[in-house]
């Protein structure tokens, strides 16, 4: 598809947000001839209701005092956030060509001193929530009605750390603290469920004290109603949104096969990934 | 002397003669004829929040172990209790530190170093985030055993990039390095000495400031130089007036901050053809020592070198003047190595 440029996005649809983030992923994907593709398609309906719907932001000053924070604790998701960041015009296009390339702005995992709008280095997995609480303390300490969106994967429930910071999170009454967890069933060795399961994850984000809803990530009127549903709640506690996705949402030629947590694609199927993902856009 | 007491773990003991009280988590390090000071840390932190409020105070369940509650009873909405989850204490630092706030985040030093390092490397360290890790019982400044004794804190943090690294020696160290802590715009681990700690080095040098980065002469000797840190400057002070009386003239260099090291003065002081010995609180691998040594190497500067610090060993348990003793850390056991090896 020909790129749109920014000025002329602001009436899209959050369908054709999404699109266009799977492909701002895929045309990275095969600029490098790999990358985490798999999360970037199945999380691309969140990132579009997160930009194009529920985050307060300035793209051209993305460090604006008044921006709600988001905030990649899945550092290996960067490829997403750039797709989403690039959609959304903090950074340009052209830029796609130098996914993971020396001196780029856009290394193969997210880091804040790289990348303008990527909060944190994220990465080491577990972290990320637990710096949306300092930073939650931080903005209520300042007096700013802004939300710190982190967004985190269904692997990182895994990690002591989410549930140190999930109970200090509820400790501290932040409700101004949204954790959108990525539930793609795939960690690094397999699904997730096999590997080290949370089930019930909704319930234990709820025991934990959290206001909490599990939706399908791929489903944007759910997504829009859930964080419309997490912003309105009126009551003390923090908010989670457990988003069940699709890895390789989009491609079904790619969404087919088994291990998907760092999709191997082949060079030829480059072309076909993006043509079939055309194939489906919103008319 | 190594694991003599759990080698003996199937032997019943007796009441011993004389008692002995372990000091638990409360010990007072000052020898004996030391004004003391109490909760240095917490008193200077308390102040220079009155003055700076991007200070805010944090800690992992040992606020009063820390002296922070001193800070928590002074400014009471800015202190913040993240309970006994020390991954969540350093990653919520790093978080207000992302919104304008320094931070002091408090807790044991062997949990900072053991249980939250890879949220010092990377939500700290690596965005070079200006936290403030001020943890206490550092070395073996407790009898209670390896579980709380950080006998290796230095080592692991040396390795960490833009992290500066303070090891006080007395009360004038520790209320001094609160404001440096503040106006240094990185992070800082500093080992915290807490409760009723000694002014020790206005005793020898009543002009003393201390100075992040900064190693300084607290008592010129013409035969042996002494490089030190934290409490062991102490004790090699105690033992160069000891070892004057024969006739032994020791001088003590100070060496504060671990990392950056001073160097500059470290090989100046290095080249006077004195016994140089490093005495630590800490691991003879990986700290003080270690540091000193291979800044000699690099130099070229080769003089007779010697290390008092703790073995390569899990220390044991019991009460901490024995313990100093058995593992050299006494006033005595400095003085007796250094006429040794002279």
């Amino acid at each position: 598809m020909t790129a749109v440029s920014p000025q002329s996005r602001s009436n899209l649809s959050l369908a054709q947000r999404a699109h266009n983030i799977r492909h701002h992923a895929l045309r990275m994907g095969e600029v490098q001839g790999q990358g985490y593709v798999g999360q970037a398609l199945g999380v691309a309906d969140v990132l579009a209701v997160s930009y194009f719907h529920a985050l307060n932001t300035r793209p051209h000053d993305p460090e604006w005092e008044g921006r709600d924070r988001f905030l990649l604790s899945i550092g290996h998701y960067a490829i997403a956030l750039y797709a989403a960041l690039i959609e959304a015009g903090v950074l340009p296009e052209a830029e796609i060509e130098t996914y993971g390339m020396d001196d780029s702005r856009l290394p193969m995992s997210g880091m804040a001193s790289y990348t303008p709008g990527m909060e944190i280095t994220g990465g080491s997995l577990g972290h990320g929530l637990g710096i949306g609480v300092g930073m939650a303390l931080g903005l209520r300490r300042k007096g700013g009605g802004q939300f710190v969106y982190n967004l985190m994967s269904d692997g990182e429930l895994g990690e002591g750390s989410t549930w140190e910071a999930a109970m200090g999170a509820a400790h501290h009454k932040l409700s101004n603290l949204i954790c959108i967890v990525d539930f793609n069933d795939q960690q690094a060795d397999g699904p997730s469920t096999e590997t080290l399961s949370a089930e019930p994850v909704a319930d234990k984000w709820r025991a934990f004290g959290w206001h909490s809803q599990r939706v399908d990530g791929n489903d944007l009127d759910a997504l829009v109603a859930a964080f419309d549903a997490a912003r309105a709640h009126d009551g003390p506690e923090p908010r989670v949104i457990v988003a069940d996705t699709r890895m390789c949402r989009g491609v079904p030629f790619l969404e087919a096969r088994e291990m998907t947590h760092f999709v191997r694609v082949e060079p030829e199927e480059w072309g076909r990934a993006l043509a079939v993902l055309e194939e489906g856009a919103p008319r | 002397m190594t694991h003599a007491a759990r080698a003996r773990k199937y032997e019943p003991r007796q009441a011993p003669t004389e008692r002995v009280a372990t000091s638990a988590m409360i010990a007072s390090l000052a020898a004996e004829g030391y004004d003391t000071v109490s909760a240095p840390f917490g008193h200077a932190l308390a102040e220079a929040a009155r003055h700076d409020d991007r200070i805010v105070g944090l800690s992992a369940d040992l606020a009063k172990y820390t002296d922070l509650h001193v800070f928590a009873q002074a400014h009471p909405d800015r202190f913040h209790q993240m309970g006994m989850a020390e991954q969540l204490l350093m990653s919520a630092a790093a978080g207000m530190a992302h919104e304008g706030f320094v931070p002091f985040a408090t807790t044991y030093a062997v949990f900072a170093a053991r249980r939250a390092y890879d949220f010092i490397c990377m939500a700290i360290a690596e965005e070079n985030l200006p936290v403030k890790m001020v943890c206490g019982l550092p070395g073996l400044t407790t009898g209670y055993g390896p579980s709380h004794q950080a006998f290796e804190d230095l080592a692991i943090f040396r390795g960490l990039p833009n992290l500066t690294i303070i090891d006080p020696a007395d009360a004038a160290d520790v209320a001094q390095m609160v404001p440096a802590m503040i106006e240094h715009p990185g992070p800082v681990y500093a080992r915290l000495l807490r409760g009723k700690v000694a002014n020790v080095i206005p005793r020898y040098k009543p002009d003393y400031r201390f100075e992040i980065g900064r190693a300084q002469m607290i008592r010129e000797g013409r035969d042996v130089l002494v490089v030190s840190a934290g409490i062991m400057t102490m004790r090699a002070l105690d033992a160069a007036e000891a070892l004057a009386a024969d006739g032994i003239d020791v001088a003590v260099l100070h060496c504060p901050t671990i990392k950056p090291l001073d160097t500059d003065t470290i090989l100046a002081e290095a080249g006077k053809g004195r016994l140089l010995v490093t005495a630590e609180n800490h691991s003879v691998i990986g700290g003080l020592g270690e540091a000193v040594a291979a800044t000699l190497m690099r130099a070229g500067i080769t003089p007779a070198f010697r290390q008092i610090g703790l073995p390569d060993e899990f220390l044991e348990a019991g009460a901490l003047p024995s313990l100093h003793d058995m593992y050299g850390l006494s006033t005595k056991a400095v003085g007796d190595r250094i006429r040794g090896w002279l």
